[in-house]
């Protein structure tokens, strides 16, 4: 059954109206509309760029195909204000690299004409490639860099629609409160430790939560920043334990992560809670390398097939995904992309023309509400600065060895577990 | 008043214990951490010795052990069973490997080594990349996951198997280097390559046996970091980095300098981490590093 067999059967099954796609195309169709995407497609990133690479494949296929979700700009073939054109993405390959995604936004848009970009995952390459499509004056879209600082650097043509680590760490915080006001007994939380690597991942999320755990009350009793490609964090695990926190707020990769999590227990770290921005903490290779020792554990995530609950989409855009990516469910990542191409799709087509500062317009005009999206979001509506102020992230809670959506509340599928349980021995 | 004092008094003393225990547990934590780089290092020194090559790919063939005890690990063979036959393999690995390919770089100006063993180290991650992609590997449940409580210092489990496994090794090497015929050969040619050949030694057997052992000893140290390290492509550069630094510190072909140097880095880095910051915590190694760079540039236990 071809993919698009099968989501006619899924929507129809779901109650969905699959809509044959507004006018009929005409004789002489017009040009496809150009998108340029930047991503790490070799390199180490390879792997997680061919899931990005994916989702953003799948939406351009669904805003080019007929069949209606409850999302933005899909079902109508192509773009009805222009004709329904169609959408053609172009992929250029950045290696991970700032320079190497340099080159490619150069190349995307002298050569390929894209009216505009998007990309290009990692923090230090969107940062570069996103200054080119500036000079050049053309739209770009980045669906999947955290760091903080990317929307403050004043750039007139740069749209982010993914929540920043900012939010991230309000979200703990919210978290937090929450818990404090729905429960019986009341959670006292005051002093928080903060642990992260020293790259810019771990430096933006513990400025973050430094900044808004100082504004909301909290003490920050230690802030601790290591080398991300250190063999061991004896001194680490040593002056978080000696600042006695209720709850650490941790940023790590996969290796660092493990070593924390086995010193924390080695040495009799218990705090309430380990609140972790996902990463090394979302990694397959997290639960499967601590067993029990993982129980309890939260981390912050972007995305979570719990959002089925809202958007019923999600399960049947889950499904075409499998199809295309040797049975991989949806995750965070492409997710994200996804949307990303439909949000660019829909400023495109609400233009009516592929002039840039007609796109740039548009996009500031974005105004998507929560429930025709993926994500866990409230809206998709930008601010001056071109981010996305409706975003948010979900929290995730380690119970029996799976990932259980906690928070938000309404879209949580177990209870918390608070405080974390006592390490095993 | 005194009562106030008295309770003043009994609190400072109950700080300077606490201060006290940290430090111990410090110390104790940087001599074991300082076993594990032992771990990675006495195989680099043993290559450089013998061969004076610097083999820039050691952390790789440490990666490459990793690997291979992932891949026992799945077929339910744990890291001890699995450490020698480990071992082997990348004994056989480091024969293939000197036989094809290092040989060639002797017989060229000192810089083909360095060269030749650092493009070898760019093929090998780039290999490990594109066949076991960049996921991290780490084995489900592995043995060793508590820890031993001696007086007030927690000891991890893992960290106590691979600082006694860097023990033996070294002390088999060492043992091997004074004691055998062979050990005694590889003696002769670092000492004087040309007097070896005279006196009826076979110095590209010695090379290619050196190698292997060099390897050998990657090998499990590779099989023991699994049991706190998920597998990589990457891993070995982290790892490699410190050996170089142990190495050198050590003295560059002393098996015992490299076990002193490892500990004395191991401890450093701990200790630094936590009493000037953990960003800071590889300033005290290297500074110890220059120093003994300066004033006595062989190293703490190398010839000249």
């Amino acid at each position: 059954m071809s993919a698009r067999a099968l989501a006619v059967v899924l929507a129809a099954a779901f109650g969905l109206t699959a809509l044959p796609g507004g006018a009929p195309r005409a004789a002489n169709p017009p040009p496809d509309i150009v998108i340029g995407s930047i991503l790490p497609l070799t390199g180490p990133l390879a792997q997680t760029g061919a899931g990005l690479r994916t989702g953003q494949e799948l939406a351009v296929d669904l805003i080019n195909g007929h069949v209606s979700y409850p999302l933005p700009a899909v079902g109508h073939s192509g773009l009805p204000h222009l004709g329904h054109a169609r959408i053609r993405i172009v992929f250029a390959d950045s290696q991970g690299k700032p320079d190497q995604a340099r080159v490619a936004a150069e190349e995307l848009i002298s050569q390929e004409h894209a009216v505009a970009l998007i990309g290009s995952y990692t923090s230090s390459t969107t940062a570069t490639a996103s200054q080119v499509a500036e000079r050049a004056g053309i739209p770009f879209l980045n669906s999947d860099s955290s760091a903080p600082g990317l929307t403050t650097r004043g750039l007139h043509w740069f749209f982010r629609t993914t929540p920043s680590d900012a939010t991230f760490a309000e979200n703990f915080y919210q978290f937090i409160a929450d818990l404090e006001r729905t429960r019986k007994q009341k959670t006292v939380v005051k002093k928080i430790a903060i642990v992260g690597e020293d790259g810019l991942f771990g430096t933006g999320a513990g400025d973050a939560e430094a900044a808004i755990g100082s504004q909301r009350g909290f003490t920050i009793v230690t802030r601790v920043a290591y080398p991300a490609t250190t063999t061991e964090v004896n001194a680490e695990v040593q002056r978080v334990k000696s600042a006695a926190p209720d709850a650490i707020m941790i940023a790590s990769y996969l290796p660092d992560a493990l070593l924390f999590m086995r010193g924390f227990k080695d040495q009799g770290v218990t705090p309430q809670a380990i609140l972790a921005q996902d990463s090394g903490f979302i990694d397959p290779g997290f639960v499967r390398a601590l067993g029990p020792d993982a129980e309890g554990i939260f981390t912050r995530d972007v995305f979570s097939l719990d959002i089925k609950h809202r958007n019923h989409a999600v399960p049947l855009i889950d499904q075409l995904f499998r199809q295309r990516f040797g049975g991989k469910p949806l995750d965070g990542n492409s997710a994200r992309d996804f949307m990303g191409v439909l949000v660019l799709a829909d400023a495109i087509d609400r233009a009516g023309s592929t002039a840039p500062e007609a796109i740039r317009s548009a996009l500031a005009e974005t105004n998507i509400p929560g429930d025709l999206t993926l994500m866990p979001w409230s809206s998709i509506k930008f601010d001056a600065q071109g981010q996305n102020v409706g975003g948010a992230g979900i929290i995730e809670q380690i119970q029996a060895g799976k990932y259980e959506t906690v928070w938000p509340f309404d879209v949580a599928v177990k209870p918390v577990i608070w405080p974390m349980p006592a390490w095993k021995h | 008043m005194a009562l106030r004092r008295r309770r003043e008094a009994r609190h400072l003393a109950d700080a300077r214990v606490e201060a006290l225990s940290t430090f111990g547990q410090l110390l104790v934590a940087g001599l074991l951490t300082g076993l594990v780089f032992a771990l990675v290092a006495v195989g680099l020194t043993l290559v450089y010795g013998v061969m004076d090559v610097v083999n820039f790919a050691h952390g790789e063939f440490v990666m490459l052990a990793m690997y291979a005890g992932f891949g026992l690990a799945l077929l339910g063979i744990g890291p001890l069973v699995g450490l020698p036959l480990v071992s082997i393999a990348l004994f056989l690995f480091g024969i293939v490997v000197y036989r094809l390919f290092v040989r060639r770089l002797l017989t060229g100006p000192p810089e083909a080594s360095v060269f030749g063993t650092f493009g070898l180290l760019v093929l090998m991650q780039g290999l490990a990349q594109a066949l076991f992609t960049s996921d991290y590997r780490s084995v489900p449940n592995p043995p060793f996951q508590g820890t031993v409580q001696l007086g007030v210092f927690a000891l991890p489990q893992a960290a106590l198997v691979e600082g006694l496994g860097a023990i033996v090794l070294t002390a088999a090497l060492f043992a091997f280097i004074e004691y055998s015929s062979v050990g005694r050969a590889m003696r002769a040619v670092s000492e004087d390559r040309t007097a070896a050949t005279l006196m009826g030694i076979d110095v590209q057997r010695i090379n290619l046996l050196a190698f292997g052992l060099g390897s050998a000893c990657a090998g499990a140290a590779g099989a023991l970091l699994l049991l706190s390290n998920p597998a990589f492509p990457d891993v070995g550069a982290s790892f490699a980095l410190t050996a170089f630094v142990v190495v050198a510190l050590g003295g560059f072909g002393s098996i015992a300098g490299a076990l002193l140097g490892a500990l004395i880095v191991g401890v450093l880095e701990v200790l630094g981490g936590y009493y000037l910051s953990p960003e800071l915590k590889m300033m005290p190694v290297y500074l110890a590093y220059l120093f003994v760079v300066l004033v006595r540039p062989q190293g703490l236990l190398g010839r000249r």
